[in-house]
């Protein structure tokens, strides 16, 4: 859901950028991007452009969802990867089959339309 | 002088298949059974602790029990929220703010989903946090499946390996009347089971039934005499990790990692005194990882300890001796149900109904280790006798 906090974040995605947090007092990377640092609770934080390169963490082929809109979906694989800024990140990978990856596979960003309304940050194999 | 608090009270309501009742007469039949298990009655119980109904929780399902309790609880960290609700009542009775208290716990799941009342997987809404995640459809089961691929990948266990999770609890199963399934199964018959969220097939994952129960916990000066077996606390540990998967450090260690050293601690006693363990298993590395986390085995020998038969009544170390989550009972939150079945353990009720093959011989001491969410909490309790 989209509200006063993370707007910038979501508006970000629709122009084709993801926004994560930097702490300029200990120069940690956060992500999901907060107004504070939640590493060293410093209010010099500022959302800053991910690089688009993270390597893959852990995957599942996700076969059931009776969720709308999911269950029109599946397979698809949700993933979580690790952004080479450091955070991990809950995506989606596409471009590739659950037998095509491996832990540790390098990631590229890509932005995937999933409808009308949502686009997502997602990742394929670099 | 702090008092010692006890168990004294344990009682299942109907579970299994029930379309008569709603949830609140599950309560209720749950928590008479008890309070008369403990030979108490309505007017000795002052405090309860219950969720997992709707709004003002606990106060609904207080009230259709007929109590107004004077210390109440309604921590809500999922499924293992009633470990941390024996720990909150127990430290509460200790220092004199309630004598008895009732936990209890009812859920209709199984009939719900078949009357189309909800949907199979949960809808946690997309406010806050889980909203960054919200919109990649991972699903509980596909977080657990991650999970559990990384403990693949860092330790080398195998997909077998975590069926016998799957195998060694159904086979408890079997010895217990009140399961819902009782059949043995087999590895393959877990791997060859319809996908869910790869790898995680349907015999990976709880089954989805109905049920309550209710526990009562008392201060020891005010125990009946006709109570002779006594559950004493003897120590408690909680956590509580993330609730976005992005925040958790390490996918192979849990929260009862650190809730369960703090638990034997606290109990003065180590994990190799231990006689069983009650985890919550709502799918099979859930079980595996938290029998290492609480420190049984090293890290990574999960998958050959259960794959051994260690884990089966009469093993080295029984893990839920009744069945699980996995095969006898799972109406949504199963956290409640560990302390009931640890507690009827360590008393020989399951010898004294003339059922030994279901009965952990000489139990003294029970890990009850209640993880919620996607490991997003554990509350551990050390009990003994």
């Amino acid at each position: 859901m989209v509200e006063n906090e993370n707007e910038p974040f979501f508006a970000a995605i629709e122009d084709g950028r993801l926004l994560i947090g930097r702490c300029g007092a200990c120069g940690e990377h956060h992500y999901y991007p907060r107004p504070h640092c939640p590493k060293c609770w410093s209010d010099d934080v500022e959302w800053v452009d991910a690089g688009g390169g993270a390597t893959l963490y852990t995957w599942s082929v996700i076969h059931t969802n009776d969720l709308p809109p999911w269950g029109g979906r599946v397979p698809y694989i949700a993933g979580v990867v690790e952004l080479d800024e450091g955070p991990r990140m809950m995506t989606h990978i596409v471009g590739a089959e659950g037998d095509d990856l491996r832990i540790g596979m390098p990631l590229e960003l890509e932005f995937v339309d999933l409808d009308d309304e949502l686009t997502i940050a997602a990742f394929h194999p670099a | 002088m702090p008092r010692r608090v006890a168990v004294i009270g344990a009682a299942l309501s109907d579970t299994g298949r029930v379309d008569e009742k709603s949830p609140f007469a599950l309560h209720a039949q749950a928590t008479r059974a008890a309070v008369a298990d403990a030979g108490l009655t309505r007017a000795d119980v002052d405090g309860f602790a219950s969720n997992g109904t709707g709004a003002l929780n606990p106060i609904e399902v207080a009230e259709y029990i007929g109590l107004k309790p004077t210390w109440v609880d309604s921590t809500g960290v999922g499924g293992g929220t009633w470990e941390i609700m024996a720990a909150h009542a127990a430290d509460a009775i200790a220092l004199g703010h309630a004598d008895v208290v009732v936990l209890s716990y009812g859920s209709t799941t199984r009939a719900d989903l078949k009357n189309k009342r909800r949907l199979a997987n949960l809808n946690f809404g997309a406010r806050g946090p889980v909203g960054y995640e919200v919109p990649y459809g991972h699903t509980i089961i596909g977080k657990y499946a991650m999970a559990a691929r990384r403990h693949m990948h860092t330790y080398g266990t195998t997909l077998e390996q975590l069926a016998e999770v799957a195998v060694s609890t159904r086979y408890n199963a079997g010895f217990n009347p009140d399961a819902y399934y009782r059949d043995p199964i087999t590895v393959d018959e877990v791997l060859d089971s319809r996908m869910i969220a790869d790898p995680f097939t349907k015999l990976h994952c709880c089954i989805r039934s109905d049920g309550g129960c209710a526990v009562v916990l008392a201060a020891e000066d005010r125990i009946p005499d006709s109570v002779t077996d006594p559950v004493w606390v003897l120590g408690h540990g909680q956590h509580v990790s993330h609730t976005t998967m992005t925040e958790w450090e390490d996918f192979t260690a849990g929260p009862a990692s650190v809730a369960g050293p703090i638990a034997f601690e606290g109990a003065g006693v180590s994990p190799e005194e231990v006689d069983l363990a009650c985890v919550y298993d709502a799918f099979t590395y859930m079980a595996m990882v938290t029998i290492e986390d609480l420190g049984f085995i090293k890290k990574g020998e999960g998958g050959p300890f259960f794959a051994s038969g260690a884990t089966r009544l009469g093993g080295e170390l029984p893990v839920n001796p009744d069945g699980g989550g996995l095969s006898a009972c799972h109406p949504g939150m199963r956290g409640l149900f560990l302390i009931v079945e640890a507690t009827k353990q360590l008393r020989g009720d399951y010898a004294a109904a003339g059922a030994p093959e279901r009965q952990v011989a000489d139990a003294r001491l029970a890990a009850v280790s209640g993880t919620g969410g996607w490991f997003c909490s554990n509350g551990t309790l050390i009990l003994g006798r």
